[in-house]
This record gives structure tokens, sequence and C-alpha cells, in this order.
């Protein structure tokens, strides 16, 4: 007898299967995001080959480079009140970004779903506090739960490593009870499964069941939280920075940082100290959410439902994909 | 064709009237649990910022490490008592919180609590500002979103939200200044109102501290623009970040709410699309945007550290940033100790009001 036909391993990826799935705009949105964020990741791998010099470079053979001098030749976005180059600065700043969101997200996910599967599965007293703790730092405002860790870990100011690890550690601690929500609610919906029930009538234990039977169906949201708190992580290690509990610039090229010296800036009409960082920030944020976004509309029936209402599938591509990819290339 | 009709069973005066008993006895419990709730929440996070700042050591000598020799160090740690054992310093610190003593400032000898009552009006302006512009920005434009959704114009707003989000505030904050304040010239760099305004509406009788309420009452329109061209760019950078949410937010809901069956029974009668988002898709849908609003309370207060930072407005987040960099953890334990209270508190309300709107989220 055949096995029903699946899709190819390559379709059934994460990113792969919705890219496929979506149409129209949606797949305007979800490709927008893909090439920004590509992009981003692209910049950050070769970081050393693009950027004209390096991040805390002040001279070269001809010199001090000389504080906020506008973009030029020589420096094509300027110079910072500190005597950086910004493109250089800007480009280096890809490579921190990502490092603290790998290490934030990777840290909260093993906590994080590790705490949700125990606190679900296991129940009682353990559920409970778990749950009041979590719902406690999930209401209180993130940035300065972040000051306080930052505080702790790094003292204020760091070396690359110290200062990624205090904005990583600052932002786990604040993501983890999101992790740990959704865990939790799904390990309470699988672990009333039939399936489930079966595993313990064999014999299997506890352990087992959480990771191998629970813990693999529990995951279908983690790929939206991600993107979510990916975009969140950069923004919240571009605000320590900016308000001066980030990564010192000798250490790292870091935008918040970048952003607080251009504070002085602004008021006397140099534009380039902020404006380039800031967009950095503002485009990987941008590519990161539209995936999530997109991600998010494709696993909520209440955003497809129109299409599948469409007499046919033909149709409703007919309907909503030429115009709409035609307006997001004039929006993107 | 046959179809058998259930009839409902009759429903007796003194069955309403016991349904109806159950459904507010439900309500008084749910506002009952969620008070109690207050407490552990101020608990944990109290006792975790705690934990936190204590791993570092202790705060004078975080704060005089440099400044002072190390007798008069120690000196300084044993009269303030922090060479005690950490618990009997904990055990401490919990009774004071919860008799509304949050320390003293280290570094210029305030008792935080006056910090607050100085400087948290000042938050409080900006962050009704904030509402107000997220208000007007996103709760139409949601609207059109949804009723013009999967069109051009509904891409356009959808991108539109995802900057509101993707923009840090105080990134948005400079543009704006950089734009606005210093190449047209139109409106002020920074501050919550010039030096003369500021002075006397300081020195009027029984100050609220809400530069705008006690401007009105001076009488003076001079003062009354002055503060509100201060207020417009912060107001703005803050309301834009909550405008994204609720944008978002409205789409999504009203989209749900336009595909439910009693709008197609709307549409089926001749009742026209306009008509439809606006009277029937749009009030169920607002409903969520309430519980919403708990939880924007917190990113508020986290957008206004960095909101005052950027237009150096004398709020508490400028405080807090202030006493940050001045390395006094008393003072920072102390402030945001006391906006756990504040969030606390504030969920609680906001989920009381949640409840009288939506039955369905009473326990």
């Amino acid at each position: 007898m055949a096995r029903p036909r699946r899709a190819s391993l390559l379709a059934r990826l994460p990113i792969v299967h919705q890219l496929r799935q979506s149409v129209g705009l949606q797949r305007g949105m979800l490709v927008a995001g893909l090439v920004i964020t590509g992009v981003f990741l692209l910049t950050a791998a070769l970081a050393p080959l693009i950027a004209p010099y390096g991040f805390a470079q002040l001279r070269d053979e001809n010199g001090l480079f000389g504080a906020q001098q506008p973009p030029s030749a020589g420096h094509l976005l300027g110079t910072t009140v500190g005597g950086y180059d910004v493109l250089s600065r800007v480009i280096w700043g890809t490579q921190t970004a990502f490092l603290v969101i790998v290490v934030a997200v990777i840290l909260s996910i093993f906590i994080g779903v590790f705490l949700g599967l125990i606190s679900g599965y296991i129940g009682g007293w353990i559920d409970r506090v778990l749950v009041v703790v979590a719902d406690a730092v999930f209401a209180f405002p993130t940035l300065l739960l972040a000051i306080v860790a930052a505080i702790v870990i790094s003292g204020g100011q760091s070396s690359l490593w110290g200062g990624v690890a205090a904005a990583a550690v600052s932002i786990t601690v604040v993501f983890i009870p999101q992790y740990f929500r959704v865990i939790r609610a799904e390990t309470v919906r699988v672990k009333s499964e039939a399936f489930v029930e079966s595993a313990r009538v064999i014999g299997a234990r506890a352990p087992r069941i959480m990771f191998r039977h629970v813990l693999r169906n529990s995951t279908r949201t983690l790929p939206l939280i991600f993107t979510l708190n990916a975009s969140e992580a950069i923004l919240t290690l571009a605000a320590l920075g900016f308000l001066g509990f980030g990564i010192q610039p000798t250490s790292a090229a870091e935008w918040g940082y970048d952003l607080n010296k251009a504070i002085a800036d602004v008021t006397s009409g140099i534009w380039w100290t902020p404006v380039f960082p800031g967009l950095a920030i503002v485009l990987v944020v941008l590519g990161i959410t539209l995936i999530g976004e997109s991600l998010n509309d494709l696993a909520d029936p209440r955003l497809r439902a129109r299409r599948r209402l469409a007499a046919t599938p033909a149709d409703a591509v007919a309907e909503s994909a030429p115009a709409s990819r035609d307006a997001m290339g004039e929006v993107l | 064709m046959t179809t058998t009709v259930e009839t409902p069973p009759p429903v007796t005066p003194e069955a309403s009237r016991r349904a109806r008993r159950r459904a507010s006895g439900s309500l008084g419990r749910y506002i009952f649990v969620r008070f109690l709730l207050i407490f552990p929440t101020v608990f944990i996070l109290v006792t975790m910022v705690f934990v936190f700042m204590r791993l570092i050591g202790d705060p004078i000598t975080a704060a005089l490490g440099g400044r002072l020799g190390a007798d008069e160090l120690a000196e300084r740690r044993h009269e303030a008592g922090y060479d005690r054992p950490l618990i009997v310093q904990y055990f401490e610190y919990i009774g004071q919180v919860f008799t509304g003593n949050f320390g003293t400032t280290l570094t210029d000898n305030q008792p935080v609590v006056d910090v607050l009552l100085r400087y948290g009006t000042a938050t409080l302006e900006l962050a009704i500002y904030a509402l107000l512009v997220a208000f007007i920005v996103g709760i139409p434009l949601g609207m059109l979103a949804a009723a013009i959704r999967d069109r051009w114009g509904d891409a356009v707003l959808r991108v539109f939200a995802i900057l509101c989000y993707a923009t840090p505030v105080f990134f948005a904050g400079l543009v704006l200044k950089l734009i606005f304040s210093v190449w047209l010239g139109w409106l002020p760099v920074s501050g919550r109102a010039g030096v003369r305004t500021e002075l006397s509406l300081g020195r009027q009788d029984g100050a609220t501290g809400i530069y705008l309420i006690d401007a009105i009452r001076s009488g003076n329109p001079a003062y009354i623009s002055d503060v509100l061209q201060h207020a417009v760019l912060p107001g703005i950078t803050l309301g834009l970040l909550t405008a994204g949410i609720f944008l978002r937010l409205v789409r999504t809901n009203v989209i749900g709410t336009l595909s439910m069956p009693y709008v197609d029974a709307a549409r089926s009668r001749g009742v026209r699309e306009y008509r439809l988002v606006r009277r029937h898709a749009y009030k169920p849908a607002l409903i969520p945007i309430v519980t919403v609003i708990g939880l924007q309370i917190a990113l508020l207060l986290g957008g206004a550290v960095l909101t005052e930072t950027t237009f150096e407005w004398q709020g508490l987040g400028f405080q807090l940033t202030h006493y940050l960099s001045a390395r006094d953890f008393v003072a920072v334990q102390g402030i945001v100790a006391l906006l756990a209270v504040i969030v606390a508190l504030s969920n609680f309300v906001v989920d009381i009001i949640a409840a009288l709107i939506d039955p369905r989220v009473r326990y």
C-alpha cells in the first residue's frame, strides 16, 4: 500500500513551507522580510570584508579621522563625535546585534521551554508558583528589568563578550516568561491527548513522554515567537546602549551607544550620526517583524478565512496577487 | 425536509434571577482574586530587584567606591546596615516596602517616594499625551485597514504599523527633533516648558505638576501654548509606538468580526460596507483593546524612560537614568520597586474594566 504522499523535506521546512503557502500581499511581505533579514545576516557574516575601517579605529595613515566630519569620499557616512567612522560602525554593529539575538533567544528558548514543559506536565503547586512568577515578570516593563539585569551582570560597562552576555542575559530574563507561557499552554493541551495516555500505559517514563511525545507536539508557535523576540532583542539591546548600559565602543560597535552619543549632535543639526545607526535598527527589526507578521497571518485562520471563501484558489490568487505585489514594490 | 426545532426551556423569572445572581457573584469573586494577585506580583518583583541589586555588592561601595577611603567606606556601610546578613536586610526591606517606605537616595539624600511624587506627574502627563496620540492615530487607521484589507492602502497601513513598532522611540524622537526643532525651528528642542513658564507654574498655589492643567488654571495663553508646544514631539514619539500596536490589533479584530455570520446577515440585508464597519464590526472589536492597554502600561513606562531621556523631559524615567549614571542603586531599586506597584495596580484596574465590559473574561 502506498503511503500518503508527503511534501518533500525542503517544502516542509518552516519558512519554505509558509512561503509556498502564501499568496499575494502576504507573500510580498514575507519575501521583503526574508530579503532584509538575508542582507542583515550577510552583512554580519562579511563585516570584516565590507567595513572600510575597524569599529574602534580612530586614525589611518593620513592621521586622525576627526570628529563629526560630514559624509565625504573618505568617510561615506561621516564620522561620530568620538571620531569613529559611521559606516564602519553601522556595519560592525550587525555582528553585535546578531550575536545578542542568537545568545538571547537560544538561552530563553531552552530555559523557557524546559520550565513550561515541567510546569504544564507536572502541574500542582510548582505550576501555580511558576505561573504567578512568570506573569509578574511578564507584566513588568521589559526595559527596566533589562537595566537591572545589565547592572548586575556587567556593572554597567564591559568587553564585547561581557557586553553581549549582559545584554543577552538581561533580554533572556524578560523572554523566558513568554516561551514559558506558550509551551505550558500547549503542554496542558497536548498532555490530555490519547497518544500521551497510551505512552503512559505502555510504561514510558515521565521524562521520555515529556520530551518525546509532548514537546514535539507543542512547538508549532515557536517560530513566530522566535521572530518577535529576535526583533525585541535588538530593540532592547539598542535601548540599553542608548541609556549607557551597553557595550563600550572600543569592545564592539553597538547602534544604541552611537545613538546615545548623537543626542547632542542633533541639537547642532548634525544628522549623519543619529540617522544611519537608527536606520540600521529600523531595517533589521522591520525585516524580522515582516517575517513574523506573515507567519502569524498564515497561522491565524481568522485572517486566512476570506481567501478560502473565494470560489477557487486560482480566483483568490488572481484577485489579490498582481496588484498587491506592485503595491509592495512601491511601499518597500 | 424535516427539521427538529429544539424549544428552549421556558425562562422563569426565578431562573433568570438565579442566573443573574450567579453572574454578579462571579464578578465579585473575580475582582477579589485579581486583587489578591497584586500582592504576590509586587512581592516577586521587589524580591527579584532586591536579589539582583545585591548580587553586585552593597550600594554604598557602588556609589562612593572610588571617592572614599576603605575605613570610611566600611563605617558608612555599617551605619546603613549593609554589613548585616543579607536575609536580615531583605526582610527589613520587604517590611519597609509594605509600609510605603522605598528608601532614601544615596546621592542627594531624598526619600524615593518624594522623587516619585515630584517627577511622577511629568511621566503621567507624557503618558496621557501618548495614549491620546495612540487612540487618535491607531484606532481609525486600524478600522480603515480592515475595511480595505488586502488592497494597497492596507499594505501601506500595515507597513506603517510595523514601522511604528520597529523604530526605537529614541530614534524616532531624535529624527523628529532634528526635522521639526532644528531644521524647521517650529518646536522647542527639549524640556517640558520654557524656563519662565516653568518657574511661574511652579510658584502657583496648589500646582498639580501636570503642566497643562496648571497652565490652563493660570489663564495665561502664552503659558498654555508654550506647554503644548513642548508636549507635541514627546507625545507623538511615545504615542506612535503604541499607535502601531493599536492599529494592528484593531485591524485583526475588525477583520475577525467582519467575518461573523451576523455581519454577513447585515450585508445581505443591504447594509452599506461603511456602515458595516462603522456600526457592526467595530464595537465588538474594541473590547480586546481594553485588555491590551493593561500590557501597554508596562510598555509605555519603558518607552517613557527612553522618551524622557531623548527630550530631557524631567520625569521619573529621566530621574531613573540620572540615578543610574550616578550609580545610586538605592534610588534605582526604590524607583523600580515603586513602578512595580504602579504596574500591578494599573493592571488590576484594567482587568476589572475588561471584566465589566466582557463577561467572558471573568473566572
